[in-house]
């Protein structure tokens, strides 16, 4: 499995948890982000990458394609009761996504569930570049 | 926040003035204390709110009002359809209808203090909580559609309680003007075994003892008394409530760029009432509503079970049932005038005084019971409405101690194995899923939820009742 470049961090919110991804291009943003929120659910490497589930959707802008690129995949780790641990954004447009989730069947004992996600939230939206590096972030709520 | 920013209008209550796009003024219920503790970002919310088409009066907060996602959480807002009123995502969250319920049991505390870490396993084992729990009801597609149209009601009809537990639910465990197209398929698809599950994050089960009362009277009409053993369970509207918000949120940005609703905050996206976009989020909404009710509904079942099996003599009644997450038809007066409103309440519970007349009867003279959390390791609160509070704030209170440090910060602050021991030596029982969402709702990462209730009862929305303090808990 190939390195994943960029990374991820979390910012304070009184009530919730701020995540943001970073990377050289918004497409690994994205990924990152997306792993910054599934390690608030599960020991991110205690999850092995086995099954890959596609992910395709659509925004009017890149921002809220952000939150519609993690509530989708928080809706497919549900429906599949599946944990992801990696993340490939392999097509984004201003207004289309394409990607890829890696992740396998949620074992409790295991993966060590931490807190269930409820969505990604338009609070402290923001996608684009920052100090020459690309960053998606976003308030989920818990 | 900055007192200079707000007018004392009268003890308790707080005002910012109209300025700018702000269409009503704002308002605070809090104590000086409170409201100085409170981020400033607050302020900012509750002034944005004020900016929506169609808001009535005031644009509210509550003492426990932190920063939300466009409302603050606490916060409080009526719009009025025939104004060009609106519904908002933010106003009614992404978990709707997370709410409370409060089970007598027909015990004192010397009946369960020696069985209580029996009762308490047995519980966890029975009651599902968890990332990734699954309940034990499987739904067929037709029978998701009666729970989403029908509620608590369609559980109820199918053993999961009796008639007196939806007599004591808000709107008998049933809203209308549920119509389950206006859901998604996925929001369908992610139901699967979640009705009758705890949840994660803030929700729990827990196990209290009544150590004081305020009101005898009113407390005798809601049949509590000192020593009375209680349960309170904390949950919403699981994944599909969750998948009706985030669906909403697209649907609602789109409605705002249509109607050229101006929006300050992202998260404010809203739709016309009196529009395609409006009615099916509210239907939705109403859907998600009643998926909630029927969850604690089922909830309320296991509990039961769990009974039976330790303390068998235990005869468990509902106090009664209220969400803290929701979107309601309401009729108050504006102006002499009575009006048909949808109220939002973000994390703020509905608290009706003696003047409605859509009570259970049981508590017509006094009013409603209003169900206020603390946290695993501090006190709730029982309240009863009053009729000040639905002149002044559209019948509305907080619902809980609200966050004082952000999860972030906790998880760095406490263990939660730590923690485990440390309720325990005061004597409070904890079963958790997870550690670390433990550490993240540790007690003192809340306000302290006696001023908040302080707060309330002196600004007159609600009177106190009782107190219950924590004995056991599960949390998810």
């Amino acid at each position: 499995m190939d390195r994943v470049s960029g990374s991820y961090d979390y910012f304070e919110h009184q009530a919730d948890m701020g995540i943001l991804g970073c990377g050289a291009t918004l497409a690994e943003a994205f990924a990152q982000g997306a792993r910054a929120m599934f390690d608030l659910m599960v020991e991110l490497d205690r999850v092995q990458p086995l099954q890959r589930v596609a992910i395709e959707c659509q925004g009017n802008d890149q921002a809220e394609l952000f939150v519609e690129w993690l509530n989708r995949l928080l809706a497919e780790a549900d429906i599949r009761r599946m944990a992801f641990s990696r993340f490939q954004v392999n097509r984004l447009t201003e207004s289309h996504l394409q990607g890829l989730a890696w992740g396998e069947s949620l074992d409790v004992g295991r993966h060590r569930p931490k807190t269930e996600v409820k969505a990604a939230t338009y609070a402290m939206l923001f996608v684009g570049q920052e100090r020459e590096q690309y960053v998606a972030r976003c308030v989920v709520d818990l | 926040m900055d007192l200079k920013l707000l007018n004392l209008q009268r003890e308790y209550e707080w005002v910012i003035p109209k300025a700018g796009a702000m269409i009503v003024p704002g308002k605070i219920f809090a104590s000086q204390d409170l409201v100085e503790e409170m981020d400033h970002k607050v302020y900012e919310q509750v002034t944005n709110v004020a900016c929506l088409p169609g808001i009535q009066r005031f644009s509210m907060a509550m003492p426990d009002a932190h920063w939300g996602y466009g409302f603050p959480i606490g916060g409080v807002a009526a719009f009025d359809p025939q104004d060009g009123g609106v519904v908002s995502v933010g106003g009614v969250g992404f978990d709707v209808n997370c709410g409370v319920r409060t089970l007598k049991t027909g015990l004192t505390w010397g009946d369960v203090q020696t069985k209580l870490k029996n009762l308490i396993d047995t519980l966890f084992a029975i009651v599902p909580a968890g990332m990734g729990s699954r309940g034990k009801i499987s739904l067929s597609g037709s029978q998701i559609e009666d729970v989403l149209t029908k509620g608590s009601q369609w559980v109820v009809s199918h053993g999961y309680g009796t008639r007196e537990d939806l007599e004591h639910t808000e709107d008998n465990g049933r809203v209308s003007g549920a119509d389950p197209s206006a859901v998604s398929q996925l929001a369908l698809k992610r139901e699967r075994r979640q009705v009758g599950t705890l949840g994660s994050g803030n929700h729990y089960l827990e196990i209290q003892r009544v150590d004081q009362v305020y009101d005898a009277g009113v407390a005798e009409k809601f049949g509590l008394a000192v020593d009375d053993v209680a349960v309170t369970i904390h949950c919403g509207s699981r994944a599909l409530g969750h998948q009706v918000g985030t669906d909403s949120l697209k649907l609602l940005a789109e409605a705002s760029r249509k109607y050229g609703i101006p929006i300050r905050e992202r998260e404010l996206v809203c739709a016309p009432i009196d529009s395609p976009e409006g009615r099916k989020y509210f239907s939705a909404v109403n859907c998600a509503i009643n998926y909630a009710f029927a969850n604690r509904q089922v909830i309320t079942h296991l509990v039961r079970l769990g009974f039976e099996k330790v303390l068998p003599k235990a005869d468990i009644r509902m106090l009664y049932d209220i969400g803290h997450n929701t979107c309601k038809i309401e009729d108050h007066q504006i102006n002499g005038q009575t009006k048909e409103l949808y109220v939002h309440r973000k994390g703020a519970t509905r608290a009706f005084g003696p003047s409605r007349t859509n009570l259970p009867p049981d508590y017509q003279e006094v009013g409603q019971p209003v169900i206020v959390g603390g946290t695993m390791g501090t006190p709730s609160y029982i309240l009863v409405g009053t009729d000040y509070g639905e002149q002044v704030a559209f019948a509305s209170v907080c619902h809980g101690a609200g966050r004082r440090m952000s999860r972030k910060k906790a998880k760095k602050t406490w263990r939660g194995e730590r923690l485990i021991q440390e309720l325990e030596a005061r004597g409070i029982y904890v079963r958790g899923h997870s550690a670390a969402g433990l550490a993240e709702e540790a007690p003192g990462a809340y306000k302290d939820v006696t001023s908040v209730i302080d707060a309330i009862h002196q600004a007159g929305l609600a009177s106190k009742v009782v107190r219950l303090e924590p004995k056991g808990c599960i949390k998810g």
